[in-house]
């Protein structure tokens, strides 16, 4: 019983202390008492639950305990009361400042949260890690390890940030108008980012993070009930959902990447799929926003049964769109693979030299490794050996290197196999680090 | 809260005849903000050329330079303190200076 109540305790928490904390911030105008209040409450919600059971209004407990707890703590510390005073008083507030309400119709007063932890007057970095640790409730600890660096600096980082919300008092509050055209992207960014790092794992083990994208799911999942009405918002959630609705093909049992050509497209979760389409269908207007264009690629992926059978003269105008609207080296290099699909390996390959020439993408391994798989596909294979070698070289995530030692492994076999005259250290370094791997 | 607003401008910003902020704009400017009446202080400064700088070495010896730091590309050319409710407020102010868009405006808090 007592487990089971722990159990859920733990559930209740996961959803609602972004909840709770927004309620408090909101009412307080002071994220550091919000916070530390909501952790006297679920502490003491930790030990009484399991006792006396869950109450039937888990989020109106933790609120009204919290409640206590502040007006505890404001008597008890006078100057702590009169800057709170200080605050309500310039801020011309109308609802007296602790006057919280409990029962279920507690607002969700999480989307001021988002547009507090992604202030454009806060680094960037700060504003992820702000909206993990209270919107997707992580600890420090978590922020940190997901981001991969170590809990002081995190923590010396969510410090600062913090301080700077209140000395320079960033406001919980909803822009409006052209203000909020202007302040949206920035949220949508932070999410989007949160699911990259989860997706790609730039480096490190991926096996030991956090599910960066399951978080920012949930955070897109979160934005688009609370802001049903924009477009953009429910494309970036389709984009996340029809991307992260190929991840059980994605990589294989060791963790490995595998190419968008050999997966199997009948382990794409296809509920997803349905529901990305969906979302996608409905954030399409005339002009659409950068987030619908590239969830209409991937939606274009999920329709096809096979890489031949893929529309790529619609993917290539995407990518065209896309260029357009926002040019950038990277959208230009997946262009160039869309291209090679829609008009063979040459086409490619001419914009992939184009871009190896320019200097934006040096020390991005996708372009040497997309290089290497054109020329493979050329049968030029000295010169994809050399390729992937490059990509190697820059590559700093652990499956990533594994997948691109193997498609060196193969090569060079194949090689070995038509008598070519073969480099020893490059056969060397391939075994070495497809070791155990075979 | 107060907030500095500090209209800083480039060194090497160039403008041809007839570009770059004019004095009505930033008279329009300042009137807007006293009819809102949020102006808590101000002043226009004269020319970074005019500027001189005293420094005190640790010895307590008075060292006296013409002008700023020539490295320096930045220089304040006014600033404005705005008494509002909060960092958002203050933004849009710094948002509608005319040197905004010729310079920027560094928006900060005043801490008493």
């Amino acid at each position: 019983m007592a487990s089971s109540a722990a159990g859920s305790v733990e559930a209740v928490f996961r959803e609602d202390r972004g909840r709770l904390l927004a309620i408090l911030a909101a009412r307080l105008g002071d994220l550091d008492l919000a916070e530390e209040v909501a952790s006297e409450a679920i502490e003491i919600a930790l030990r009484r639950w399991p006792v006396d059971g869950v109450p039937d209004q888990p989020l109106g407990w933790l609120v009204a305990t919290a409640r206590r707890k502040a007006i505890d703590r404001i008597r008890r510390d006078r100057p702590y009361a009169a800057r709170l005073a200080e605050l309500q008083v310039e801020a011309d507030r109308v609802v007296a400042p602790l006057e919280i309400f409990a029962g279920d119709d507690l607002p969700d007063e999480r989307l001021q949260l988002f547009f507090t932890c992604c202030h454009p007057a806060l680094p960037f970095e700060a504003q992820t890690a702000l909206t993990l640790r209270f919107l997707a409730g992580l600890s420090t600890p978590e922020v940190a390890q997901a981001f991969l660096v170590p809990v002081p600096t995190m923590a010396q980082r969510i410090v600062r940030a913090k301080r700077k919300i209140r000395d320079a008092r960033i406001p919980f509050r909803v822009p409006t108008g052209p203000e909020l055209t202007h302040r949206l992207p920035a949220v949508l960014r932070v999410v989007y980012l949160i699911f990259s790092e989860g997706y790609a794992a730039s480096a490190g083990d991926e096996m030991l993070r956090v599910h960066l994208s399951d978080e920012a799911i949930r955070l897109a999942r979160i934005l688009h009930r609370l802001m049903p009405g924009q477009r953009e918002v429910g494309a970036l959630l389709s984009l996340l959902i029809l991307t992260d609705a190929r991840r059980p093909s994605r990589v294989d049992a060791e963790g490995v990447p595998i190419s968008l050509e050999d997966q199997d497209r009948s382990r794409w979760d296809h509920q997803l799929i349905a529901e990305g389409r969906q979302l996608l269908t409905e954030a399409l207007d005339r002009r659409a926003g950068l987030y619908a264009i590239q969830a209409a690629i991937a939606a274009l992926h999920t329709e096809a049964t096979d890489l031949d059978s893929t529309d790529w003269p619609q993917i290539v105008a995407l990518y065209d769109m896309l260029l357009a609207r926002a040019a950038s080296p990277v959208v230009a290099l997946n262009r160039a693979i869309a291209i090679a699909m829609r008009d063979g390996p040459e086409a490619g390959l001419a914009l992939l030299d184009g871009l190896t020439a320019g200097e934006q993408l040096r020390g991005y391994h996708p372009l040497p490794a997309a290089r290497a798989e054109l020329l493979r596909k050329l049968d030029r294979n000295r010169e994809a050996i050399a390729a992937y070698q490059q990509a190697l070289d820059i590559a700093d995530n652990e499956s990533g290197r594994t997948y691109l030692a193997r498609r060196l492994r193969d090569l060079t076999q194949v090689r070995q196999h038509e008598g070519g005259a073969l480099a020893k250290p490059v056969l060397d370094r391939a075994r070495r680090l497809t070791r155990g791997q075979a | 809260m107060q907030y500095i607003l500090q209209i800083i401008g480039f060194t090497d910003a160039e403008f041809a005849e007839g570009e770059g902020p004019t004095a009505q704009e930033f008279i329009a400017w300042q009137q807007a903000m006293v009819g809102a009446g949020v102006v808590a202080g101000g002043g226009f400064l004269g020319d970074y050329q005019l500027a001189t700088s005293v420094q005190v070495s640790r010895e307590g010896e008075q060292v006296i330079t013409n002008g700023p730091f020539p490295e320096s590309r930045e220089y304040l050319g006014g600033w404005t303190i705005v008494d509002v409710q909060d960092l958002d407020a203050a933004l849009q102010w710094a948002t509608s200076c005319p040197g905004a868009k010729y310079g920027r405006v560094e928006v900060r808090p005043v801490m008493g």
